[in-house]
């Protein structure tokens, strides 16, 4: 068509991957203006807590802070144990144990816990529909219909081994990864 | 609306400038002898107010910046700091909350004019989209900026709302979670969320600065609507923008600062929440998180539903479908004033939408739960149901001819006048006869 052109493929080449070259190289600078908002090594850095169980007697509960999060360490009563033992899976709202220690097991009260530390809860304090902190930690809150947690904001209930059994909240709570240092004490992350 | 430029440069310095960059002669032809219906009526005073508010809210903002420290540890106690040590801080922080709500009532006036008279219809869809556009980053910005004083309902909302895109785990797990911890810099809302909102709530302001003027400036290729939704057909349908319609929205802006000042001289902290003077404190949730009152209706919707994923995308859909009505609208006519069907549910949808506002504020339970959802169901039904179905069986009343006539009162001159260019095309022939 154009006789004036001398080499109309030489030129083509050229301008597409002329194209091609900056359109890559600009979109790889994506990746550092996305990336620069992920939690930094900093923040991940603060991933470990040592949580020092003695003081905590039978029936009480403490939270400790863990990566900006709060942890429920309950120490719970046999009665506690055995109403979150008694309960069938299959009635669950969330079957899952959310255990990040046996993930994907079945939430039996066991799979939420250390074999031979049954009476020790620990899980991510943190309603898991909005993000709220549901009561349930101090003697005198309201701990639910289930006796365990109960989240103010928007009414979910959590049974004595913190799994969800009524209300909007889709999940139980989440067991983060932790491990006994020794038989009082436990690390976090 | 394009017409012939009448623009005289007087001085041979004015001359002189005209002939290379042309900006008093624009000013002139858009802002001075701008042809504007002459009917227009209160209600078209809200762009300009508007306009107002924006540059309020910029000018307060820039000054509070000079104050303020986006750090967890020393936000609130600078917020504090403006409003009893920084001269004249007192009124700044005041005038830049309060006028955050100014802003909101007059933008849903203007949204809800507009809806009224159809001035989302041909040929203004891009004008109205552009208006969806700054709505959207209207909220973003308020958003952002209830954070930054960090106190408990500051720390809380953005906890709550952030954690909405946590609901995406339902589709892909862990994407959700990916997208929140993203968004918070880290594994809860920390400082360094409030710093990175510190930042993008000053970026925003001149985002919408410039949706405003591409949304001016579409106004001004059609022309401003007017309450009979005909076109301007001949020269003694409009007046001049100067001092016609500059006065009247001169007027009316006294009027609202009015209002404006009250609010912040007499009651700078009425619209705001008791629990925000408690700083953040991430182990502490207040029992009853609301938002700010401009956000409840949205609020009702997404607590409406009972499943997470759904509420989150019924909310956004409930702003994402505005901008599909200039299509879902089929009446031939723009204005609800010769609609005497549609008349009806238009204020069934404003009722709709103040219930839901009432109903956001309140705990999520009982029978509230029960209104939320048949309100948020007659929300989607007014645009999804009633819009195309109302639109195309109603026949609209009888119509003056044009915007004169409808001004003057003559009647019947309309039937000699056969189309006029305008579209929808019924919208100035007689649609009642057809």
């Amino acid at each position: 068509m154009s006789a004036d052109v001398e080499d109309p493929q030489r030129r083509d080449i050229l301008v597409v991957a002329a194209t091609a070259f900056s359109a890559v190289g600009a979109a790889s600078l994506i990746w550092p203006f996305v990336h620069q908002m992920n939690p930094d090594a900093g923040a991940q850095a603060l991933a470990s807590t040592e949580v020092d169980l003695s003081p905590i007697a039978e029936g009480q509960a403490i939270t400790v802070m863990w990566r900006g999060k709060p942890v429920f360490i309950r120490n719970r009563t046999p009665e506690e144990v055995e109403a979150a033992k008694k309960v069938k899976v299959d009635e669950l709202p969330d079957p899952v144990s959310r255990n990040e220690n046996n993930p994907g097991t079945p939430a039996t009260d066991a799979n939420r816990t250390v074999e031979g530390q049954e009476k020790w809860l620990v899980m991510v304090g943190i309603c898991t529909h909005l993000g709220c902190i549901p009561k349930g930690q101090a003697l005198a809150d309201s701990k639910g219909d289930f006796g365990g947690w109960f989240c103010p904001c928007h009414g979910s209930h959590y049974d004595t081994s913190g799994r969800i059994r009524k209300g909007p909240a889709p999940r139980n709570f989440d067991v983060p990864p932790y491990k006994f240092v020794s038989d009082t004490k436990i690390l976090i992350g | 609306m394009s017409h012939e430029s009448t623009y005289e440069p007087k001085s041979a310095a004015a001359k002189w400038w005209d002939q290379r960059l042309p900006v008093p002669r624009m000013m002139h032809d858009q802002f001075v002898d701008f042809p504007t219906p002459r009917n227009l009526n209160y209600l078209w005073t809200f762009g300009g107010i508007l306009t107002f508010c924006l540059v309020a809210q910029i000018v307060t903002g820039i000054v509070l910046a000079m104050h303020y420290q986006p750090s967890a540890a020393e936000a609130f106690d600078s917020v504090d700091r403006i409003r009893r040590d920084v001269n004249y801080g007192w009124l700044i922080q005041a005038m830049h909350a309060s006028g955050a709500s100014m802003f909101f009532i007059a933008v849903y006036i203007h949204i809800f004019r507009g809806l009224y008279y159809g001035s989302y219809r041909a040929p203004r869809e891009i004008l109205w989209i552009l208006g969806v556009f700054i709505l959207l980053a209207m909220m973003a910005t308020a958003f952002m900026g209830y954070a930054l004083p960090w106190g408990q309902m500051s720390f809380w909302g953005v906890t709550v709302i952030t954690n909405l895109f946590s609901s995406l785990d339902q589709v892909i797990p862990g994407l959700g979670t990916a997208i929140v911890q993203w968004l918070w810099g880290g594994y809860s809302v920390s400082g360094t969320t409030l710093n990175r909102f510190f930042s993008l709530h000053y970026l925003l302001p001149f985002v919408i600065f410039g949706l405003v003027i591409l949304h001016i400036w579409a106004l001004h290729v059609a022309g401003q609507n007017n309450p009979t939704g005909i076109e301007i057909k001949t020269k003694s349908d409009s007046v001049p923008m100067f001092p016609y319609a500059v006065m009247k929205d001169a007027f009316a802006l006294f009027v609202f600062v009015i209002l404006f000042a009250w609010f912040v001289l007499f009651m700078p902290d009425y619209l705001g929440h008791a629990d925000n003077f408690n700083v953040a404190d991430p182990l502490v949730t207040p029992p009853h998180i609301v938002p700010e009152w401009y956000f409840l209706p949205f609020y009702a919707i997404l607590r409406a539903i009972p499943d997470k994923l759904g509420g989150v995308i019924a909310m956004f859909a409930s702003i994402a479908i505005l901008a599909f009505i200039p299509w879902l609208d089929r009446s031939p006519v723009r204005s609800t004033k010769y609609r005497p069907i549609y008349k009806w549910f238009f204020w069934l949808f404003l009722i709709s939408c103040l219930a839901l506002g009432y109903l956001g504020a309140k705990p999520a339970e009982g029978v509230y739960v029960f209104w939320a959802r048949i309100f948020t169901a007659y929300y989607f039904a007014h645009f999804l149901i009633v819009m195309p179905i109302v639109g195309s069986m109603e026949t609209p009343s009888k119509m003056p001819g044009s915007i004169t006539d409808a001004v003057l009162g003559k009647k019947g001159a309309a039937k000699s006048d056969s189309g006029g260019g305008g579209v929808p095309a019924g919208a100035t022939a007689s649609p009642e006869d057809r």
